[in-house]
């Protein structure tokens, strides 16, 4: 069953679409991801959710209900911002029992549940304290608290994560994944941050311009990107002219620009023609810089020469010349990165390459 | 040497501000019949026939309910007028809060003269309400500037989160966004009150015969002879608009140090 299903929705100010035709359904008890760069429509189609913005077209229906109509306070939602948003002139339990006192939870059953979801939080001990008084991911923990102590139909995050640092940012990340799962509350995350997205999500959706580009599970939109925004949004990308050979089998027999022929599995070339122009997209981390006297076998190889070097610590990333082309490469390191101006040779697995229908 | 001249100077210009007040406060405390010096001894007499003099008494009791009445229109008025301009997308709402703001800009011998003619030109005649009106026209922009300069800075998703959890509008303004600007609102309400209290030039212009404020008596006062009751009548004055914002300055520093400050 889907606990959120938006139907055809569309936002506009004044001329300016901010999402054109959208159409999502959200499984109860999912994780979803709003993934896209600012200005893509993720927060507006957020804020409609919540009843914060009305949809100028479409439906939305939450727990088979329609709510275009429905304002915000009755729609049970849990919601949480960017910049916690807590009462700053109410106590911490204050706060987080503001949304029960509108539920007519009784007095001792409502200090219960409190006390219960700052536990959750891993807060136990600060109910008397003031918002001013707690560190930015303490505030955000009583923010998740909140929200979630109504028990809402569904909870929605709005860049939770992006006004902390970024060590605490990955331990809320672990945490709110954590808690979500304990709760089984049906979730709409939204984030500009790819990393965010993939470690958290059952299903990411990507947004750019106010369209749904992509909908999957993290692994199929990060290995399958559904076009080249999303190839290049989600991690560095290599994308090259290419030429549809024909089919051979299950793979699609691609002329690739600078590569020649290269073989790419057929199920991540669904959408390509069996002939005619098309693209090929390789992640930047499965280009394998090498010497160029190792033995290539059973990948395809051409030589470059290395024109910039990012060193990263754990890994390298490589700007390398190859024909015509820069090619981005992103390797961990054996021993030392390859020095700028050295001459290398490129490898690539055909089984990593997916393919595009040419634009 | 140029330090030297320059504390000198500033010791000069706070002396001339603030000699005359101090002048006053002292002769009120004189015995003598004469409000001038020499001081011939400590005496609060002044103040015992003041606290005696019915007409006096009567234009305080007025000065009072005025300032109290202004404050309470003002800032009814500049809250509603401030949520409308800031939280709401009202066409024109630039020039709204010019408009509003203007009364501190045009002359006040200005505004209370095109009152009265415009009160003349529709045939009402003066009436206590209609000064209460004119005082609200001239305390309202103060109002307006400190509770909007307050408002802007209450983030939006701080009322969001109430709506999110639900509270209804009304009840979000009464739960959040009054008790964060309730600072604000209350310094707003006691400009209104000072200003509407202090005022001379409006209210000489606009209010009905047989009324006097504390100012308009003093002014009525003096034209016959300067008797050391306006002295002791200036001190009360200096105390009540000088001590109300400072009293209210610490009731609002000790609600902001409550909500963790």
């Amino acid at each position: 069953m889907s606990s959120v299903i938006l139907t055809d929705i569309e936002k506009h100010f004044g001329d300016f679409t901010a999402v054109y035709k959208t159409s999502l359904e959200i499984p109860d008890g999912s994780f979803v991801t709003l993934l896209g760069p600012s200005g893509c429509g993720k927060t507006t189609t957020l804020r409609m959710v919540a009843g914060l913005l009305d949809p100028s077209k479409g439906e939305i229906r939450i727990k088979d209900r329609r709510v275009n109509d429905v304002p915000i306070h009755k729609r049970n939602l849990g919601l949480v911002f960017q910049n916690y948003a807590l009462f700053p002139h109410k106590t911490i339990a204050e706060n987080v029992a503001f949304g029960l006192k509108y539920r007519g939870v009784a007095k001792e059953d409502a200090r219960k549940r409190v006390q219960d979801a700052l536990e959750l939080v891993q807060l136990p001990s600060v109910g008397d304290r003031y918002p001013k008084q707690l560190s930015g991911g303490q505030q955000q923990r009583i923010a998740l608290a909140r929200a979630i102590v109504i028990e809402p139909d569904v909870l929605l995050l709005d860049e939770p994560l992006s006004a902390l640092d970024a060590n605490l940012r990955e331990d809320m990340r672990v945490e709110l994944k954590r808690i979500q799962e304990r709760i089984g509350v049906t979730t709409i995350f939204v984030t500009h941050d790819q990393s965010e997205a993939l470690a958290m999500s059952d299903r990411i959706v990507v947004m750019s311009a106010g369209r749904v580009e992509q909908v999957g599970p993290p692994e199929e939109v990060y290995n399958t990107p559904a076009s080249e925004f999303v190839a290049n949004f989600l991690g560095a990308s290599n994308i090259m002219d290419a030429t549809v050979l024909g089919r051979e089998g299950d793979d699609l027999m691609l002329d690739v620009d600078v590569f020649g022929r290269v073989a790419v599995p057929g199920r991540k070339a669904a959408d390509v023609a069996s002939e005619g122009p098309a693209k090929m997209v390789l992640r930047a981390e499965k280009l394998l810089l090498t010497n160029r006297d190792e033995p290539a076998d059973g990948t395809v190889a051409v030589d470059g020469t290395v024109e910039a070097v990012d060193y990263q610590g754990q890994a390298v990333r490589y700007f390398v010349r190859a024909g015509d082309r820069q090619l981005q490469a992103i390797n961990m390191i054996d021993e030392h990165p390859f020095d700028e101006g050295a001459p290398v040779s490129l490898r690539l697995r055909p089984r990593d390459c997916a393919a595009l229908p040419a634009t | 040497m140029g330090w030297q001249l320059i504390r000198f100077w500033t010791l000069l210009v706070y002396l001339f501000m603030f000699l005359p007040v101090a002048v006053v406060v002292l002769l009120s405390f004189n015995a003598s019949q004469f409000g001038s010096f020499p001081m011939t001894g400590f005496s609060i007499r002044w103040f015992v026939e003041l606290a005696q003099n019915e007409a006096i008494l009567r234009a305080f009791r007025t000065s009072m309910i005025l300032g109290a009445l202004t404050a309470l229109i003002s800032t009814t008025l500049g809250v509603l007028a401030s949520l409308a301009l800031v939280r709401y997308r009202v066409p024109g709402s630039n020039l709204i809060s010019t408009l509003l703001i203007a009364p501190i800009l045009v002359p006040e011998v200005v505004l209370a003269v095109a009152l009265l003619l415009f009160l003349n030109f529709m045939s009402i005649n003066k009436s206590f309400a209609l000064l209460l009106f004119g005082h609200v026209i001239f305390t309202l922009p103060f109002v307006v500037l400190v509770v909007q300069a307050r408002l802007v800075a209450i983030r939006r998703d701080i009322e969001e989160a109430a709506l999110s959890l639900g509270a209804s509008p009304v009840q979000t303004f009464f739960e959040v966004t009054l008790p964060l600007m309730l600072p604000a609102v209350l310094a707003g309400g006691l400009f209104a009150f000072t200003i509407s209290f202090d005022d001379i030039t409006g209210t000489l212009f606009w209010k009905p015969g047989g009324v006097e404020t504390v100012p308009t008596q003093i002014f009525a006062m003096l034209r016959n002879s300067i008797s050391p009751e306006i002295n002791a009548l200036g001190t009360v004055m200096i105390v009540l608009t000088v001590g109300l914002p400072l009293l209210g300055a610490a009731i609002a520093r000790q609600l902001a140090r409550k909500s963790g400050g």
